[in-house]
């Protein structure tokens, strides 16, 4: 009966688990030239990067914290340590992995996940890989996946700086700004022309040192006509000193390539999210995002997509579960700046204990984008009266030859629906998690199947104890 | 009356404000099959909801015992995994649940754990049965599902779930002929098990053609009106309601 009538005190111990701070170095809290410059010589930053940072960093100073979504009042950038170091080098094997460092990972699923699912992992450990593995089939299809620091030195650094940042420069916004300044750790992926890759690469970023920020860089290139699916998973133990995770990621679609981007982010509740995620597509290409967010305390995040290719195409499926306690303010963007583009954006949106979940797209169809299609559809559920739901779709056409819809629901869980599946002897519990994760189905279907059920667990994580 | 399988006691609901049943009595024994007639709005729906516990369908006095056990407080999956079903007039639909994976958390609840080979058996043959595409185990439970179709999950769910009493609430209204005959096939198979009970509530009498009927009850205006053997569903069949509408004022 305990169990039915608490809401907050959900099981997260598989994910909270913490090691003690065995960080061999970490740089002072408050962010000035510096401390940037330090960060700079400890990862021997290339000048060009050094002075990117410190140019991020004026940037950051100048612009302003944003007011226009859910408050970050409780964030204090000063008592932020940016960058923590595991004690440890590295790997190439997991045997080798320290093992507290590896029952953290074990306790994650990673090393399983990756012998039946994936092609390489780049596990991050607080703010630099630990892990890092690319099977060998893939990498003797030429395919490059490299930890960022890693490719600014290897012979794609050039392909990396032309890239860097440029998808999401530093003036942005705020955040981006800071990422610019104090980024570290994070994945490089090159696929060349015309190579698929079957099977999916994932990196898993975690946090782990009180009061660590997060500041990793993911830049994939898919040549003309690659194929790639990127998984990345978050998940980090909580703590009660603010937490904020602002990575950036950057992806580049060339002509006929394909993309898709997979994210279950289970942030842990004091979380501030504030991550960018762009991409662009050239002709032919087509981008696809899966999104699932979960966690934080507060997120603001809306992967955005440039369909700059005739005929380039994206599709954004995409769910947030808002609990006690969590303002995730999500959604897509996409601009339509070529004849015949493409766009469906598709999100479901769950809260529940109190928590508020707001739906944010943006669609813009240029002038030059004629023949182009977008739809976008957004449903809520609110699972009980003091939980919030909104939905705030902007919608910027500039050429009468395009067709573009919106359509939104917002809805409960009908007691109806409750009742027909207990009359069949499930509880009222079991049912109404069978309804959420119904709902959610059409995301799960998106997901590789380990992820799909680890989304299930999270979703019934989330709904055990939901009555009361 | 204490081998009575399901025992109603004098039972009065009210639906919020409105009492509906005022002290309905009825007992159904062991493989028995009962058929509940009578007016539209005399409450027979009524019936079947408070008898699975819906929460808006309150028991203001009386009493339900279900196995000897007295069920009227109890939660509907409690009652469910005591052996009782519900068919539901108009079953609702659950986008994203299929009906295989329904039906199998269902039976798993009862504590039925079949391997999935042998599970994806039962219910290839129960689909077969009732003359269903199999197709629709992986289709989203009811969702986009014709009245007919709907009616056929209904029954193929009480075939899988092979409760000792089935209430079936207008399950032939809204079928074509083909629809109810197969419907009513596969009722009369559930029937065939000796154990099985049945209380059909219905205003025709297409379903009950090819089924053997033990006892009719006639509830007019929330109350019964009228009880009898089979014989009784040719005589209303013959000249309506009319004559216990007025006998029950």
């Amino acid at each position: 009966m305990e169990e039915k009538t608490r809401v907050d005190d959900i099981d997260r111990s598989m994910y909270d688990i913490r090691n003690e701070d065995r960080d061999a170095y970490r740089l002072g809290a408050g962010l000035t030239p510096e401390l940037v410059e330090q960060l700079s010589r400890e990862k021997g930053d290339p000048d060009w990067m050094r002075e990117f940072r410190l140019k991020s960093l004026e940037i950051y100073n100048q612009l302003p914290v944003p007011d226009w979504g859910p408050s970050i009042e409780g964030l204090d950038m000063d008592k932020i340590v940016t960058y923590v170091r595991p004690n440890t080098k590295m790997q190439g094997e997991w045997s080798e992995v320290p093992q507290d460092i590896k029952s953290t990972f074990d306790a994650l699923g990673i090393p399983e996940a990756e012998r039946k699912y994936l092609a390489g992992v780049g596990a991050q450990y607080d703010s630099e890989l630990v892990y890092h593995n690319l099977r060998k089939e893939v990498a003797e299809q030429g395919v490059v996946y490299l930890d960022f620091e890693s490719s600014l030195r290897s012979e794609y650094a050039d392909m990396v700086r032309e890239h860097f940042m440029t998808l999401v420069p530093p003036t942005d916004h705020k955040f981006a700004a800071l990422h610019g300044a104090v980024w570290s750790g994070g994945s490089f992926v090159y696929v060349p022309k015309n190579v698929e890759v079957e099977i999916p690469l994932q990196s898993y970023f975690r946090l782990n040192a009180k009061g660590a920020g997060q500041f990793e860089h993911t830049l994939i290139i898919v040549d003309e006509g690659a194929k790639l699916h990127f998984i990345e998973g978050c998940s980090a133990p909580r703590y009660n000193v603010a937490n904020l995770h602002a990575g950036c990621v950057e992806l580049f679609v060339r002509k006929g390539a394909s993309l898709r981007y997979s994210t279950i982010e289970n942030w842990s509740r004091n979380m501030y999210n504030l991550n960018t995620k762009r991409a662009t597509v050239a002709e032919g290409g087509t981008m696809e995002w899966v999104s699932g967010s979960f966690g934080s305390h507060v997120s603001y995040l809306y992967p955005m997509t440039i369909l700059r290719g005739e005929k380039s195409r994206m599709e954004f499926t995409g769910i947030t579960f808002a609990g006690h306690d969590q303002n995730l303010d999500t959604g897509a963007k996409v601009v339509h700046s070529a004849p015949n583009t493409s766009s469906y954006i598709n999100t479901k949106s769950i809260s529940k204990g109190g928590g508020v979940s707001t739906f944010r797209s943006a669609v813009v169809v240029g002038a030059n984008a004629k023949g182009s299609r977008s739809a976008v559809s957004c449903q809520s559920l609110m699972l009980d009266d003091i939980s919030r739901s909104d939905t705030i779709p902007a919608i910027d056409v500039r050429t009468p030859d395009a067709d573009v819809g919106h359509e939104a629901q917002i809805g409960r869980i009908s007691d109806e629906s409750v009742f027909y599946l207990m009359s069949r002897g499930i509880s009222e519990e079991e049912a109404r998690a069978m309804i959420v994760s119904g709902f959610a189905d059409n995301v799960s279907k998106e997901l590789p199947m380990e992820y799909a059920i680890e989304m299930n667990n999270l979703i019934r994580m989330e709904m055990k104890g939901s009555i009361g | 009356m204490s081998e009575a399988l399901l025992d109603i006691r004098n039972l009065h609901v009210r639906v919020e404000d409105k009492e509906i049943l005022h002290g309905v009595s009825l007992q159904i024994g062991p493989g028995e099959t009962h058929v509940l007639m009578g007016p539209n709005g005399a409450g027979k729906s009524t019936l079947g909801y408070a008898l699975m516990g819906h929460p808006r369908y309150i028991v203001t006095e009386g009493e339900i015992w279900f196995k000897g056990e007295r069920i009227d407080t109890e939660s509907p999956d409690k009652r469910a995994k005591a052996g009782l079903f519900l068919s539901f007039q108009a079953p609702l639909e659950v986008p994203g649940l299929t009906v295989s994976a329904f039906i199998r958390t269902a039976m798993e609840q009862r504590g039925e754990h079949l391997r999935i080979a042998q599970y994806n058996r039962q219910l290839r043959e129960a689909m077969d049965l009732l003359q269903i595409d199999p197709s629709y185990a992986r289709r989203d439970l009811n969702v986009g599902f014709s009245g007919g179709e709907k009616k056929k999950a209904e029954i193929l769910q009480l075939h899988m779930l092979k409760p000792s009493m089935a209430i079936l609430d207008e399950t032939d209204s809204g079928l074509d002929v083909d629809a109810v005959r197969t419907v009513s096939a596969g009722v009369a198979a559930f029937q065939k098990d000796q154990e099985r009970s049945l209380l059909i509530i219905t205003h025709s009498t297409r379903i009950l053609e090819s089924l053997h009927v033990d006892h009719t009850h006639v509830l007019v205006e929330g109350r019964i009106a009228a009880e009898g053997g089979a014989d009784l569903v040719d005589a209303i069949n013959a000249s309506g309601f009319e004559a216990y509408e007025k006998k029950s004022v």
